[in-house]
């Protein structure tokens, strides 16, 4: 059977912690030649150069070859292709398929139709998984464990897939406790307060963004996308509500590291740069390394 | 007023010898349970009565189905829209069994999502929902994974 990874829960706790071996194993050793006579199909159906360049990037240090789609308005789905006739063409050609996609569920309907592996690589706002996977990574990379940590979620914690995907992961470790910082515009939905009620995990809401922080061992900011709002009024009102600065981190705890998914817009001041806490962009280049690790569970190299 | 002449009135949908006569589904979702049902697509004798008193719903519809004899898997696909429906079963001009629909684990293909943004309401494509919770009920599509709930829920 083809594995595909369309979200975050489709792994399991042991999967999770195998990832994160591979990882640490790219990390000492980030050029292997695993792909080698491998095509790989990168279609971003709407444009993240981030994670394309990220992708792209893992499969061409396991020497694979890409073919793909960078820009939607240049592809046959502007002229009104299915996004079915482009997997089952693509998949004709390509023994991955990495995909991008603004529509909700887009993901999971490719791996039914394809008949070679799938990665999710963002489908709207639900999930991106290899996003959520990194984040771990940079956790225990930081902390020496995914356990018994106190993780700060800040900003917007209804629309941001990044975080909803992080919390359900995280529950699957030991004795987490959660604290959410966001306007009431953008708390977390109750689904997810939900999820970890049954669970039985411990988390505390705020409004403020205060010093209430010193006690996190990770706090992950996320960015207010004007993408994820109907209204434009709503967006403006809470674009500029929590800002993360250098001096608000003078109590925190020395293991604290801040984490985003970037890229950031002003939700956290240039001046956190140089502190050694600040840790986005180490976060960015192991998302190399964790998705060659993706890359290689997926197709058996490993 | 005989006996007899009360039973007539009160049995306005002819009588069938054998087959299953599913009652109590709500008015305005009669043709949308033949069709789920595909009962538009079979040879079977059907009679159907709608917009008949009902104390439970207002007004209900019935059908009866001749030589028809539902697989359980069947009927449940009609829960969502007629979660009070119920099936005689008919042989030789007697009820010799009952039965209730119950709520499937899954709805395949019955219902559609609410959110917009889902790729199944932008190409064609057969929804698939897991049931998560029965009141309100609550489904939760494969695709998006989003929850459409009570109110929200239309028929395809």
């Amino acid at each position: 059977m083809k594995r595909d990874l369309i979200s975050i829960t489709d792994y399991s706790k042991e999967e999770y912690l195998r990832i994160m071996s591979l990882a640490a194993e790219f990390e000492a050793s980030p050029n292997q030649d695993l792909l080698q006579g491998k095509v790989v199909a990168s279609l971003f159906f709407e444009p993240s150069t981030r994670t394309r360049l990220s992708f792209e990037t893992a499969i061409s240090r396991l020497g694979g070859r890409i073919i793909g789609i960078a820009d939607p308005g240049s592809s046959s789905t502007s002229k009104g292709e299915t996004l079915h006739d482009t997997i089952k063409m693509v998949s004709n050609y390509a023994d991955l398929i990495v995909m991008r996609h603004p529509l909700e569920g887009a993901a999971r309907y490719a791996a039914e139709v394809s008949p070679v592996p799938v990665i999710n690589a963002g489908d709207g706002a639900n999930q991106h998984p290899t996003q959520t996977l990194l984040d771990m990574y940079s956790i225990v990379k930081t902390q020496g464990s995914l356990d018994n940590l106190n993780i700060f979620m800040v900003g917007d914690l209804k629309y941001g897939r990044t975080v909803h995907s992080l919390l359900m992961a995280m529950s699957e470790f030991e004795n987490p406790i959660f604290n959410f910082i966001a306007p009431p515009e953008l708390q977390m939905p109750q689904e997810y307060k939900l999820y970890l009620r049954e669970k039985g995990i411990r988390f505390f809401e705020h409004r403020e963004f205060t010093d209430i922080i010193s006690e996190a061992d990770i706090i992950y900011m996320t960015r207010v996308q004007k993408e994820r709002f109907s209204d434009p009024i709503e967006y403006e009102q809470v674009k500029n509500v929590y800002i993360l600065r250098n001096a608000m981190l003078e109590k925190t705890k020395p293991n604290v590291k801040i984490l985003h998914p970037l890229p950031r817009v002003n939700e956290i001041h240039t001046d956190v740069d140089q502190n050694e806490k600040a840790y986005y962009f180490t976060q960015a280049r192991n998302g190399v390394f964790t998705r060659e690790a993706i890359i290689s569970h997926i197709m058996n190299l490993k | 007023m005989s006996d007899d002449k009360k039973k007539k009135l009160k049995l306005k949908v002819s009588a069938i010898k054998e087959g299953t006569v599913i009652d109590h589904i709500p008015a305005q979702y009669l043709f949308k349970v033949i069709s789920i049902l595909g009962l538009d697509k079979i040879k079977n004798q059907i009679t159907f009565g709608t917009n008949l008193e009902s104390e439970k719903l207002g007004s209900k519809a019935i059908i009866k189905v001749s030589d028809k004899f539902f697989e359980n898997d069947e009927i449940n696909k009609i829960a969502l829209i007629a979660p009070h429906a119920k099936l005689n079963i008919i042989r030789d001009y007697e009820v010799v069994e009952k039965k209730v629909v119950e709520t499937p684990k899954e709805i395949v293909g019955i219902v559609k999502c609410f959110n917009p943004k889902c790729i199944t309401n932008n190409e064609k494509i057969t929804t698939r929902f897991k049931v998560v919770d029965t009141s309100p009920i609550a489904l939760r599509c494969r695709y998006c994974e989003k929850h459409t709930v009570g109110e929200q829920i239309k028929m395809v």
